[in-house]
């Protein structure tokens, strides 16, 4: 299976008459992109501002973020099972622009999204901080239930990516990246899998494979250039550290790491997708059976992420236990939930087989952030969001809140940077 | 503007002062004006920089027989002093040493506000006790580890002493204090697991970025032995509250919790109560919030005479991301008020 | 003053220290469970608090998970 990722750079969004790309500015038309969003007749309002790397800018309650991208071929939609017709993903040409996202923004629930600053210290946290963004701002109908309401956003922005990767056509990339698990084998390299829990807790913190909703999955084996090119969806409202966003899963890190040093310093033999469902026995159920996946790979190493916390502590747990039981060895990456002083314990479940754990930081960890010049949605939404508390929000428009609500802080996939470690 | 040096108050056992050996380990704390013993060596190492103006003594024995009233008097002999730094030791693996040179530098942290450093064997029991508040530099078992400690002790004193900032312990040289701080790395996650997971495979050794935790054990209670005569409490960190939650409990990160007043209710009805917990679907619990606190089926156990009473209130808060120190703290308050008004059992619910 | 944890991930009640555990159903609905008729969700959520008590009136020594 060989995918190809024809990479076109994208360095500045303008408005513009027509949608299309000119030495890398992608310039937007407003007024098709709020008809397109329209056209679900379950949103009442549609409205669609830019915001660029450095610019002093706010974006909240943010609920998804998507890479544009479509399939060189012409095949419909991007997201099979999700948007246009069912096909396996993963091979082939896809264009992508890099540098640009869609952010889908507006209360759904109310306290699972989270934001994004353009400038200052909550910049350093976010990877969209660094992308230019278009931000669709979303509202539904009057009367409109959550669950349909999280649809009908979550459609609009993949719709809107989508239709954002079709200036691609026609334009030359600038880089080609090809993902290929083939070619020649060195059998001394150790076999390492991924193993990939999706969040699948119910209504609004779900996760879509195909566009079948995660929780009912037995775990799976997917290659790993399906989750590169599509394959898997965000539907989550949950705090916004550590939860997957779209453009997470076609930007996977561990994935694309793996990759790297495939051949070289490990063969990657493979990805266990598998749920982080709400129940002890679907807990139990589905740990045993991603282990037993991994066995039969021959793995003799595995990569666990984890989205969201709490109770997911346990799914991950278990799976560091079994899979380390059957012999396989793991690293698991976290982040943590150490009270804003840093002194309590991390994770609500442990085993003495997760001895390797990568921290990607501490989510209590509390920041003070100027106010923004402009504000793209609801401010007010700061005191409400996970991470956030009464009083959150100065009277300046200054903000102190948990990294908690900045998105993709402590992202479990390993994409950003960020650490804690014991002082 | 030339900034002054900075001022050091050091604090040394009986021995170390040369006052005596064990003979002399009841003597009370005292002060002498200027460094003495390792004191002047530790002068040296802090060159023009900074100045030891005073020198703390206490014996050992009477150190730890006295262990509140000697740091409070530890304390009273600093303050006039008007220290930037107080140092401690090195204690080596001197038991009582190291404990009198915790409990000194914590006392004179919390009632000065002054920052704090010691220096021991990292088996010294003044380690475990004292390292959450102390920085803690590790010195050899024996005073033979003197020459090492001493410009170890004194880089750190003048990090704190000139205000600088305390970075990593491997970088600093203290011994971690079990706090969790961010930083950003020069790898990102996903290379640093791959990294991590290649070495383990190699069977060399790596270093996890985060021990697995214990947590606080706690031994059961007795049974409640007449259950018919029992008043039984509801408590629940599924963040059941009365609709609009009134005492605006966080949906995570929880600062509180919350008591509501149940006597009369049989039924906790959708129009009535709502969950503020932000970390699960919301939907069932504000269909019927006796999916999460089970006030009907208590209340109807009440009339049968299963139990004695139902207690009149219960508590409430958000367990979603909620420090476990928060936990412990809303933990003791609630058990204090539910002993207070004779509470025999609890029914804790989570979600 | 004993206390019965009514939770459903039982694993996280053991590694938090709870002494009497009682398993819950599910997570957002751990005393209950929304796709059984109404009274007979009632009688689940009876049976579980029953249980519960009966965990409040036993003796433990040592961590103890009530699931008979």
């Amino acid at each position: 299976m060989r995918l190809e990722l024809g990479i076109v750079k994208i360095r500045d969004v303008q408005f513009g008459e027509t949608t299309r790309i000119e030495n890398g500015v992608l310039h937007v038309s407003k007024s098709e992109l709020i008809a397109l969003s329209l056209r679900d007749p379950r949103l009442a309002v549609a409205d669609v501002e830019l915001a660029r790397p450095g610019e002093s800018v706010r974006i909240i309650p943010v609920k998804d973020v998507i890479e544009p991208r479509i399939k060189a071929d012409g095949a419909e939609g991007y997201y099979p099972g999700m948007i246009g017709g069912m096909r396996s993903t993963g091979s082939g040409r896809t264009n992508v622009l890099r540098g640009i996202t869609v952010l889908t923004v507006g209360r759904i629930v109310g306290y699972q999204e989270g934001f994004v600053d353009m400038t200052g210290p909550a910049a350093a946290y976010s990877p969209f901080s660094d992308t230019n963004n278009v931000v669709l701002i979303l509202q539904p109908v009057d009367g409109l239930p959550e669950h349909a309401h999280e649809e009908a956003v979550r459609l609009a922005g993949l719709r809107a990516a989508i239709y954002l990767g079709e200036a691609s056509r026609g334009v030359a990339p600038d880089e080609v990246q090809v993902y290929d698990l083939g070619g020649a084998i060195d059998l001394t390299l150790p076999r390492v899998a991924y193993v990939y829990p999706l969040l699948s807790q119910g209504l609004l913190h779900d996760t879509y494979l195909y566009g079948a909703d995660a929780k009912g999955l037995l775990p799976t084996l997917i290659h790993p250039n399906e989750a590169l090119d599509g394959a898997i969806v965000s539907g989550n409202c949950v705090s916004a550290c550590d939860k997957h966003t779209t453009y997470h899963h076609l930007n996977n890190p561990v994935i694309k790491e793996l990759y790297r040093r495939h051949g070289s310093e490990l063969n990657f033999v493979g990805v266990v997708v598998t749920n982080l469902n709400v129940t002890l026995a679907d807990k139990e159920r589905s740990s045993s059976y991603a282990a037993k996946l991994v066995k039969l790979l021959g793995a003799n190493g595995a990569v666990i992420t984890k989205e969201g916390f709490g109770n997911p502590d346990a799914d991950v747990m278990m799976l560091c236990k079994k899979i380390e039981d059957s012999g396989i060895r793991t690293v698991l990456i976290t982040d943590e939930y150490a009270g804003s002083d840093g002194m309590s314990q991390s994770l609500a479940d442990t085993v003495p087989q997760a001895d390797a754990v990568v921290s990607v930081g501490n989510a209590n960890a509390v920041v003070g952030l100027p106010p923004m010049d402009r504000i793209v949605g609801d401010l007010r939404s700061a005191e409400v969001i996970a991470g956030g508390f009464v009083g959150s929000v100065a009277a300046d428009g200054a903000l102190s809140v948990e990294i908690q609500a900045i998105m993709g802080s402590t992202c479990q996939l390993g994409l950003g940077k960020l650490a804690a470690q014991e002082h | 503007m030339v900034r002054g040096r900075y001022r050091v108050v050091h604090y040394l056992n009986q021995f170390f002062a040369q006052i005596g050996g064990e003979e002399k380990a009841d003597v009370p704390p005292q002060i002498r004006e200027g460094a003495v013993g390792p004191g002047i060596p530790l002068q040296q190492a802090l060159g023009d920089e900074g100045e030891i103006v005073a020198t703390v003594i206490c014996g050992d024995t009477y150190f730890g027989e006295n262990i509140e009233t000697a740091a409070e008097a530890v304390v009273e002999l600093v303050a006039p002093h008007r220290p930037d730094v107080f140092v401690a030791g090195p204690a080596f693996n001197a038991g009582r040493y190291g404990v009198a040179c915790g409990a000194a530098c914590t006392a004179v942290s919390r009632r000065l506000g002054v920052p704090v450093v010691t220096a021991m064997y990292e088996e010294n029991p003044g380690v475990e006790l004292y390292r959450k508040e102390v920085f803690v530099i590790p010195s050899a078992r024996s005073v033979q580890g003197m020459r090492e400690a001493i410009p170890r002790l004194a880089g750190f004193v003048r990090k704190l002493g000139l205000g600088q900032p305390i970075g990593a312990p491997q970088a600093d040289g203290y011994l971690p204090r079990g706090i969790r701080v961010n930083a950003f790395a020069e790898r990102t996650g996903a290379q640093r697991a791959v990294d991590m997971l290649l070495t383990k495979l190699k069977g060399e050794a790596f270093q996890t970025e985060y021990p697995m935790p214990t947590f606080e054990r706690i031994p059961p209670s007795p049974a409640i032995k007449e259950l018919s005569a029992a008043t039984i409490a509801l408590v629940t960190t599924g963040g059941i509250v009365p609709r609009g939650n009134p005492d605006r409990i966080e949906a995570a990160s929880a600062s509180k919790f919350a008591a509501y007043n149940i006597a009369g209710t049989d039924d906790l009805t959708a129009d009535a109560y709502q969950t503020c917990h932000g970390g699960y679907d919301p939907v069932y619990a504000n269909e019927d919030p006796d999916r999460v606190l089970p006030l009907d089926a208590a209340r109807a156990l009440e009339k049968e005479g299963v139990i004695g009473r139902l207690h009149e209130e219960y508590f409430v808060t958000v367990g979603n991301a909620t420090s476990v120190a928060n936990a412990q703290k809303f933990g003791r308050a609630i058990a204090e008020r539910l002993l207070a008004a004779g509470v025999d059992g609890v029914i804790l619910t989570s979600t | 003053m004993p206390v019965v944890h009514v939770a459903s991930i039982v694993p996280i009640s053991m590694t938090v220290g709870a002494n009497r555990i009682v398993p819950a159903v599910a997570i957002p609905h751990p005393l209950g469970n929304p796709t059984l008729p109404e009274r007979e969700e009632r009688e689940l959520r009876l049976r579980l608090v029953k249980k519960g008590l009966r965990a409040l009136q036993t003796d433990v020594e040592k961590q103890t998970v009530f699931d008979a």
